[in-house]
């Protein structure tokens, strides 16, 4: 286990660095010189170059880049343009807003699909099975973002429930706040919870078709017992790869779904700094995505052997 | 199974048809110059003069949905046809040198682009060349390039476990030659059907990229970008929200009923039975 | 004691009929054998009796044991009767556990779902059949994973698991098809223990009439889904009273006639072959272990000779046979063809290529679905330095000497049976008229009467063309029946050496005798009725 563990770390460190030495090269190499590219055409050499000592752009490329690395390795992820402040601070500022969405949706995703998906491969072929993939087939026919639109119409425009947009900051407490992703998570989660019920549904049927599922049987289980005691916690094993995958559709799906509720996450933090032209702010956010993705499927790698103990002794 | 299977498929290719079919009869006919403003006519219901109203400037809705069905489908189409054109090979390369180095850097590579999604790759683009719908091809293609690699991979993989590559090999063929004649006609299956939804997901990320401004830029329709414009008037003209909503749907969804229709007919193991 | 008595068992899955008509007893105690070849039924049976039939199954008819009607009996009452009173095991141990969870709760499991034991109890019973089947202590705690065992160990935890709660029946479905032969025959002593000791009947499923000949009481033979000839087991094979009996016994030590083609000329020289792999670290910075596959391999085949290979799985006949035909690299020793070396990949030269050809094992994995046959028997013709003139007209001439018509070349695959799959498969590799044909496992994945055929034109081919064979298999049998020679294989060494008639009648090396004592054979002096009754007809 422990060998597995240190060679998977081993790759999730090499992931990150050739990750990070992408964006450097996209952000800091294609565009010439970051400065110059920030303020415009119309900015004088003077300004420019105090610009670049403010933001810590000077010095050759490996130069810059080991201090960009290094400090995001302190937590310092740069200053921006637009705002004159340290990104950190903003980063984490609006994570306050797209973590909570993120792990919201991931668990409406994962209650609705995993139950909805065990339901219809136990039924396959029958009313609950089709009605079930019925809905899936829908919601993954529905961009996330264009549900979030007829959700705010519905819920917010017509019934009033819930608000269309904005974020009340935590400030105002738990409850505001819980109202005002309610909607967000659930744009973001329905078309996932689509996708991770069928995969759901298809590895079960294919668990429910092996050898060892006749075996149990064979012993006097119950169909309901072997899906139960044999069969589910194998299915599981290819629904993990998928919400590894998911995951960073979410953390996608949640920029764009930030930008229909006007929630000021990380979303809209690298929208302003697009429009901006703030390249720090972008490369460090970006980063932080990437980052983000590389990880959880670390996470997903050490959740595997934990399920299947073939994985624990292979390095 | 296999008559469903067929159902499905087409009805999905029924669906799917019909939007392409808009979008090529765009080129020719559309009911009014999709850009043309008439802002007497602005906010129109539908009707019989617009027969999906008109929008803010009084434009004729239905022409611009069939001019951005055209944008979105030839986004969805490059990037996959990229995705394939550079996966395709990587994949069956892989395979051909299973556990090898190569194989390995295939596959690892294949996992940093996975760590991109596409809106990621569309915004690192657009932050330094602006935006346009080139960039979504861009994006969505390089990340269809690792879907392809490892769908052809998985599949030539279990094919070169089989006795006849082995029959291949003592008749002294190699194994770039035996990738092309044994293993590609092999996995086309797979990959037509990956294909069909790779077309699909492209179709939805496409509209998720012009809808936050990363896509097609105006005065080019585009179904994302529609339905940004509509987001503010939502209360007032809904149907400006609902009409190029709906369409994104039926695509998709037409192009996965397609797929699961071909999955079905194509699947060998169901093949077998019959 | 009759313990189950099945009356007109018919079975049909989406109203295809599979079974017409089943009538047979298994008394208590007892082994009954059901034999036939693939596709007769036996499983289907077996599953039926279970009610485990697969989805759009139906059966009719009745099976009746102490008192109920299996077929018509709730599904809640069979679960309680599966596992309690008729336990079954399976042909594929490698798959028959679930991975995840340990072999102890797997055992331990048949008794807590019936309410037997309690969770700690259930333990000490399965630590208790665990140790009957020969799973001890100290290499086998209750917390091992299936993965940790090889596939006769995974065999000896299954029937641990089937015989728990002592069941009166014990299904077994061709138990031991997926095993080697020495691991056959402790499984099957193991099987025999256990229905003298606890007094449990044993339903034994197999295609093998050898098998079912050295275990079974009683028999019944089964084709196309009926009961040709049931009766106690010697006196049926004696009497071979229905033809399709006669055929099956007939075909099942099979020896073709053989003429000598061999001659003193060597052909293929291997000396001192060695192959290993590198095993993956077992601890972060260990040491690197390898795995020696082929030991310093060396053995001379003659021109015309037929040189057999035994040896069970892993025994590093396989990758033998890889590096003689150029797949893999040696890491020592050499391969000479007619003098010249056998070198891996695309080095070797074409025209020693085309001195050698290769039959393998699976009917259905040897041919690209998609191609036609005329393409697939011509590919060896890429050997050749300019294509022939007339390659459609060798490709005919390569169908008829194997027995199918010019017009085959037409087809696909998919069009043609096992039998004759593989008669394809020799057609291609004789198109480029070799001197030399390994043939890997080659009729392994055929039945018997199919087998005894293609043996038939293996053995023709050879004296009309005076090929040498390197015939691998795990099968002493058909090894007897087709070589001159025979190597026998061990962990990656011939351990011996010889004329196949010597070396499987008298064995000198340890490891020979015990594979010979293994491998089932149906007695001799049952055949001779046959003769002597012919004799008198």
């Amino acid at each position: 286990m422990l060998s597995f563990v240190l060679s998977r770390l081993g790759s999730l460190a090499l992931s990150l660095v050739v990750a990070s030495l992408v964006i450097f090269a996209v952000v800091q190499i294609i565009p010439g010189d970051p400065a110059t590219f920030m303020m415009g055409l119309n900015a004088t050499p003077a300004s420019v170059e105090t610009l670049r000592k403010a933001l810590g752009l000077t010095g050759s490329l490996p130069v810059r880049y080991l201090h960009w690395v290094g400090g995001m390795l302190s937590g310092d992820l740069g200053t921006s343009y637009t705002y004159r402040v340290p990104v950190a601070g903003l980063v984490l500022q609006r994570l306050q807003v797209s973590l909570p969405l993120t792990l919201f949706a991931l668990f409406l995703s994962l209650a609705l699909a995993l139950p909805a998906g065990i339901l219809a491969a136990a039924r396959r072929g029958r009313g609950a099975d089709l009605t079930v993939m019925g809905f899936t087939q829908l919601g993954i026919a529905v961009p996330n973002f264009w549900f979030a639109m007829l959700l705010a119409l519905l819920f917010a425009l017509k019934l009033h429930w819930l608000p269309a947009g904005g974020f009340p900051g935590w400030k105002a407490g738990v409850l505001p706040v819980l109202r005002s992703l309610t909607l967000p998570a659930i744009a973001l989660a329905l078309p996932q919870a689509a996708i991770l019920a069928r995969v759901m549904r298809s590895s079960l049927i294919d668990t429910l078709g092996q050898d060892f599922i006749r075996t149990a049987r064979a012993k006097g289980l119950s169909s309901g017992q072997a899906v139960r005691r044999h069969a589910v916690r194998n299915a599981l094993i290819p629904v993990l790869t998928i919400l590894g995958l998911q995951f960073s559709f979410l953390l996608a799906g949640g920029i764009i779904i930030e930008n229909v509720f006007y929630l000021p996450g990380l979303g809209r933090l690298i929208f302003q700094g697009i429009t901006q032209r703030d390249l720090i702010v972008v490369q460090s956010v970006v980063m932080l995505l990437v980052a983000a993705v590389i990880v959880v499927n670390f996470v997903v790698e050490i959740a595997y052997a934990l399920i299947d103990p073939r994985l624990r002794r292979q390095a | 199974m296999r008559g469903r299977g067929r159902a499905t498929l087409w009805i999905g290719a029924c669906l799917a048809g019909f939007f392409l079919a808009l979008a090529i009869l765009s080129y020719v006919w559309t009911p009014y110059p999709y850009a043309a403003m008439d802002i007497a006519q602005k906010f129109r219901p539908p009707g019989p003069l617009h027969w999906l109203g008109t929008d803010q400037f009084g434009r004729d809705v239905a022409s611009q949905l069939m001019v951005g069905a055209r944008t979105s489908i030839a986004v969805a189409v490059v990037a996959v046809a990229i995705g394939m054109a550079g996966g395709v090979p990587l994949g069956l390369w892989a395979a051909a040198r299973r556990g090898s180095l190569t194989d390995e850097v295939i596959q690892r590579g294949g996992d940093l682009v996975f760590a991109f999604p596409a809106i990621v790759i569309a915004i690192l683009i657009t932050s330094v060349f602006g935006p346009s719908a080139l960039n979504a091809i861009l994006a969505i293609g390089i990340f269809n390039i690792p879907v392809f690699a490892r769908v052809t991979r998985a599949g030539a993989l279990s094919l070169w476990t089989l006795d006849y590559i082995r029959a291949a090999q003592v008749a002294g063929k190699r194994r770039a030659r035996i990738s092309v004649e044994h293993i590609l006609p092999n996995v086309a299956n797979l990959l037509i059907v990956q294909g069909t939804i790779q077309f699909s997901l492209g179709i939805l990320a496409e509209a998720g990229l012009s809808y936050v401004g990363l896509g097609a830029q105006p005065p080019t329709p585009s179904w994302g970008r529609m339905l940004a414009d509509s987001q503010t008037m939502m209360a007032f003209a809904p149907q400006l929200a609902i009409f190029p909503g709906l369409a994104i749907v039926l695509t998709v969804l037409g192009l996965n009923l397609m797929g699961d229709g071909l999955r079905d007919l194509l699947d060998p193991r169901l093949r077998r039975r019959s | 004691m009759t313990l189950l008595s099945v009356r007109d068992l018919q079975l049909s899955i989406h109203r295809a009929p599979i079974l017409h008509g089943l009538d047979f007893d298994i008394r208590a105690g007892e082994v009954f054998g059901l034999v036939g070849e693939s596709g007769s039924g036996k499983s289907m049976t077996a599953l039926a009796l279970m009610q485990l039939l697969p989805y759009g199954g139906t059966s009719t008819g009745r099976a009746a044991m102490g008192g109920e009607n299996l077929l018509a009996l709730s599904e809640r009452r069979m679960c309680a009767l599966r596992g309690r009173e008729i336990g079954m095991i399976f042909q594929e141990p490698m798959t028959a556990l679930n991975p995840v969870k340990t072999i102890g709760d797997q055992v331990a499991e048949t008794l807590m779902i019936h309410g037997a034991a309690s969770r700690r109890a259930a333990l000490e019973v399965a630590r208790e059949r665990l140790d009957r089947v020969g799973l001890f202590e100290e290499r086998f705690p209750l917390d091992r994973f299936p993965h940790e065992l090889s596939g006769g160990q995974r065999q000896r935890v299954c029937i641990a698991m089937a015989v728990a709660l002592r069941p009166k029946l014990l299904i077994a479905d061709e138990p031991t098809t997926a095993l080697d032969v020495t691991t056959q025959a402790q499984i099957l002593d193991l099987l025999k223990g256990l229905v003298e000791e606890e007094d449990m009947a044993l339903m034994l499923i197999t295609h093998d009439l050898a098998v079912v000949a050295g275990m079974a009481d009683h028999v019944a033979v089964m084709q196309a889904g009926r009961i040709v000839e049931a009766g106690p087991t010697e006196a049926l094979f004696r009497t071979r009273a229905h033809d399709y009996t006669r055929r099956l016994f007939a075909a099942s030590d099979h020896a073709p006639a053989r003429q000598v083609t061999r001659t003193e000329k060597p052909l293929l020289e291997v000396a001192g072959a060695e192959r290993a792999y590198t095993l993956p670290r077992t601890r972060p910075f260990g040491p690197q272990s390898h795995f020696r596959a082929v030991k310093g391999v060396s053995f001379t085949l003659h021109e015309g000779e037929s040189l057999g290979l035994v040896g069970e799985s892993g025994c590093g006949k396989s990758t033998l046979a890889r590096a003689i035909l150029g797949l893999d690299v040696l890491q020592g020793g050499t391969i000479r063809l007619g003098g010249e070396a056998v070198r891996a990949g695309h080095h070797m030269h074409r025209t020693m290529r085309a001195k050698m050809q290769a039959v393998f094992q699976d009917p259905y994995g040897s041919f690209n679905p998609r191609w036609t046959v005329a393409r697939l028997v011509a590919e060896p013709l890429h050997l050749l330095h300019e294509p022939p003139a007339d390659p459609a007209a060798r490709v005919a001439s390569a169908l008829e000497e194997v027995g199918l018509v010019p017009a085959d070349a037409r087809k696909y695959i998919h069009e043609f049976s096992g039998g004759q799959r593989q008669r394809i498969a020799i057609a291609r590799a004789l198109i480029l008229r070799p001197r030399l044909i390994v043939l890997d496992e080659a009729v392994s994945a055929l039945d018997v009467r199919v087998r005894a055929q293609v043996l038939d034109l293996l053995a023709e081919l050879q004296s009309r063309h005076g090929l040498a064979y390197l015939f691998i298999s795990h099968d002493l049998a058909v090894v007897r029946a087709i070589t001159d020679r025979v190597l026998v294989m061990q962990a990656g060494e011939i351990v011996e050496e010889g004329e196949t008639g010597r070396v499987f009648d008298a064995p000198a090396h340890a490891y020979t005798k015990t594979l010979v004592a293994a491998s089932p054979r149906l007695p001799p002096d049952w055949r001779e009725d046959d003769a002597a009754r012919q004799t008198v007809v």
